[in-house]
């Protein structure tokens, strides 16, 4: 099962590195929104210290959502999809695999650019870590709601808004708790307490949303 | 004796009867509403510290109940449509979707409305508001989903993933709301009323808040009676009907 599993990894870290432009996409989609707000909201850089977590985990949960669509398109449309629904391995298990390579490719490059962008909103140094920690332990775990959303409007027509619509709501616990734990840490407060809960909600969607993902994409492909 | 549990378990069974149901709560909810209002607005005293501002909660309160009741019913159903694949479930489902979204609707709506004069403002992002909101968005995807999805069956059973998946994240949702309220500003509202409240409010509230729960059984047994002959036109007992109704 574990061969599997890692046969699915490889293919899709492979099909990213071959299109990499959708990858950079998404990236460049990061980069842009959160640069917007300061030419919205003026260049004070008290105002933009304030709203610097919220930005950041605004910008990357959009760029995250708008990843969410090639999660299953491509196997879907080629017919991948459909062997993995025969296969031997539980779909549960490829959810999860397919997932964790999807959280690769579309979510570790926005950890890895988030602090030059908090540098950008004169976000204080010592609390880049937060930040940096908030959003990988988030991060994954919006991959693992939106796989839910990205599984029921397989296939539909509109489904690139439909899902937003579907998926935002569930995202507001993990954009609260995580844009929280950068603020507390800037406020001195420290930011463990927040940081727990997000691994704790990483768990527990980790656990569930691969199994609720697989019984949608199996109504979705019948 | 033994009990047929599944004999309304079919549309062609279950459409007179839910006929008949629709209208008897559709009744009951005109009178208990009647009633209620009447307590409200004539019988219960003037608020000492919000003065008549406060009678909107007649409707507030009872709607916010029913607003967070009715998506439970509703995941229930679909739950049981998605466990047991019966038919009926899922158009139980859809049907209290909108009935729910407009009791959420309601409770923002009126709530701002006593906002208005009792806090000095329309909107604050208190807790409550914010994971009804969040609530009423939950409604909206729901709907959009099913609509968005031609096949009625693949509509119930995904629309079912879905409502499941909310329910679940409701609690975690109020949870998260109430503690990033806490965290970022003190309680500039309190949302507590008085501490007491006259036997004849809480008796206004209660009657009006069983309108309401007998008003969405009304409509939503009307609607799915709607479902039902669309869903079924094709069989023999909907053609009929429509030919006799017509």
């Amino acid at each position: 099962m574990m061969a599997a599993l890692r046969c699915v990894i490889h293919r899709d870290l492979l099909l990213a590195v071959r299109r990499s432009s959708d990858v950079l996409t998404v990236l460049l989609f990061f980069v842009i929104v959160a640069s917007l707000f300061p030419l919205g909201v003026g260049p004070d850089p008290a105002l933009l210290r304030a709203i610097a977590p919220g930005v950041i985990w605004v910008a990357a949960l959009l760029a995250s959502m708008l990843a969410l669509n090639r999660m299953f398109a491509s196997d879907h449309a080629d017919g991948t999809l459909e062997q993995m629904l025969l296969g031997a391995t539980p779909l549960g298990m490829t959810v999860a695999a397919k997932v964790l390579a999807h959280w690769l490719v579309s979510g570790l490059p926005l950890v890895l650019i988030s602090p030059v962008l908090a540098l950008q909103f004169d976000f204080p140094q010592e609390s880049l870590w937060t930040l940096t920690l908030s959003l990988a332990l988030g991060t994954p775990a919006l991959s693992l709601i939106g796989a839910i959303g990205a599984a029921l409007t397989l296939g539909l027509r509109g489904a690139g808004a439909l899902l937003s619509l579907l998926v935002l709501p569930l995202y507001a616990p993990v954009l609260i708790i995580g844009a929280g734990a950068a603020e507390s840490a800037v406020s001195g407060l420290g930011g463990q307490a927040q940081l727990l809960l997000l691994g704790a909600l990483l768990v527990f969607a980790g656990a569930f949303a691969p199994w609720a993902a697989a019984v949608a994409l199996r109504i979705s492909s019948e | 004796m033994s009990v047929n549990w599944f004999k309304y378990s079919s549309p062609q069974t279950f459409f007179p009867l839910a006929g008949k149901l629709a209208f008897w709560f559709g009744a009951l909810a005109f009178l208990a509403c009647a009633a209620g209002l009447y307590i409200g607005f004539f019988r219960a005293p003037t608020d000492a510290q919000q003065g008549e501002a406060y009678r909107i909660i007649f409707i507030h309160v009872p709607a916010a109940w029913m607003s967070m009741f009715l998506y439970i019913v509703m995941a229930f159903w679909a739950g049981l449509g998605l466990a047991f694949n019966t038919r009926l479930s899922g158009m139980m489902a859809s049907a209290l979707a909108p009935t729910g979204a407009l009791f959420t609707f309601l409770a923002l709506w009126t709530g701002s409305l006593w906002g208005k004069p009792t806090w000095g403002t329309w909107w604050v992002w208190d807790a409550r508001l914010t994971s009804e909101l969040i609530l009423l968005f939950l409604y909206f995807g729901f709907m959009a989903l099913q609509a968005a999805i031609d096949d009625p069956r693949r509509a119930d059973k995904a629309g079912a993933v879905l409502a499941l998946v909310g329910v679940v994240n409701i609690p975690i949702i109020y949870f998260s709301v109430k503690w990033w309220n806490t965290l970022h500003q003190g309680a500039s509202v309190s949302l507590t009323r008085a501490p007491t409240m006259a036997a004849t409010m809480l008796a206004g509230m209660i009657v009006m808040a069983l309108g309401f729960w007998f008003y969405s059984i009304a409509l939503a047994l009307m609607r799915a009676r709607c479902i039902m002959l669309e869903r079924e036109r094709a069989s023999e007992w909907a053609v009929e009907y429509a030919r006799g109704s017509a």
